[in-house]
């Protein structure tokens, strides 16, 4: 059985969290040997995983928290990021089209369409009142 | 905390933003502002210049599709010029080629406006 090495960030629902969650991820990343190019992507996708929890999960209440947690196994990296906000229904989502975004002013809707395409694998799980986002890259 | 940065300029008779660090959600609302009062006083040809510009996210490039039909609608344009190859990629997965001018260097972006007028 491979062994996994687990690393935990814990933040307040804030934007101003943002850049220290970036460098976390980044930081492992490189220590796990994923090239500037890959840790740009992991760096991206988790940054549009947590802007999404704060906004929308939280609605910008910064007294919550959420979870940021980095495993590695094998030649994978998996970020989790696990809140008690309100749930994401991945069904109900939309790829949304650039134009179609132009025509009606709308500045958001791609965190998700980013995400899948930065990263291998993405997964949502909600037990209770607990939601978390996987999101899984090989090396 | 994100670091963000904006200088504006003028050059031959267009308004160059010159962007420096990171935009993501927790500063896009600084370049918002920017777009807001550039429509507010109809200086509407605007170029971005993100040679300074290490980072973005989707919040960043939310501000630009907010903004372009308004200033489009007054007859002007945000063309940006000078991206760093990670963040053209950004652009790039989203489709931004087909819909904005994003073109190498500031000269050829302001040479398009100039050419559009004569």
């Amino acid at each position: 059985m491979p062994s996994i090495k687990e690393h935990t960030l814990r933040v307040g629902a804030s934007t101003n969290e943002l850049e220290r969650i970036r460098h976390f991820v980044a930081d492992h990343a490189r220590d796990f040997g994923f090239d500037d190019h890959d840790i740009h992507d992991i760096q991206l996708a988790v940054d549009e995983a947590c802007t999404n929890v704060i906004k929308h999960a939280y609605q910008y209440k910064t007294d919550n928290q959420f979870c940021v947690r980095i495993g590695t196994r094998g030649n994978e990296m998996l970020v989790s990021i696990i809140d008690n906000g309100k749930p994401f229904d991945p069904d109900a989502y939309k790829m949304p089209t650039t134009q179609d975004q132009l025509n009606q002013k709308k500045r958001s809707g791609y965190g998700i369409l980013l995400i899948r395409k930065l990263m291998d694998n993405v997964e949502y799980r909600k037990r209770n009142s607990r939601n978390e986002i996987r999101m899984t890259k090989k090396r | 905390m994100s670091t963000f940065e904006i200088k504006k300029r003028s050059k031959s008779g267009i308004v160059v933003l010159d962007i420096f660090g990171e935009l993501d959600a927790h500063t896009a609302p600084g370049l918002e502002k920017e777009f807001q009062k550039l429509i507010e006083d109809k200086s509407v040809n605007i170029v971005v210049n993100g040679s300074g510009l290490e980072y973005i996210s989707s919040a960043g490039l939310g501000v630009f599709m907010a903004y372009i039909e308004d200033i489009r609608s007054q007859n002007g344009d945000i063309k940006i010029a000078g991206l760093r190859p990670k963040v053209f990629n950004v652009f790039d997965l989203l489709g931004f080629p087909t819909l904005y001018d994003i073109i190498e260097t500031e000269d050829d972006a302001i040479g398009r406006f100039q050419n559009h007028s004569q």
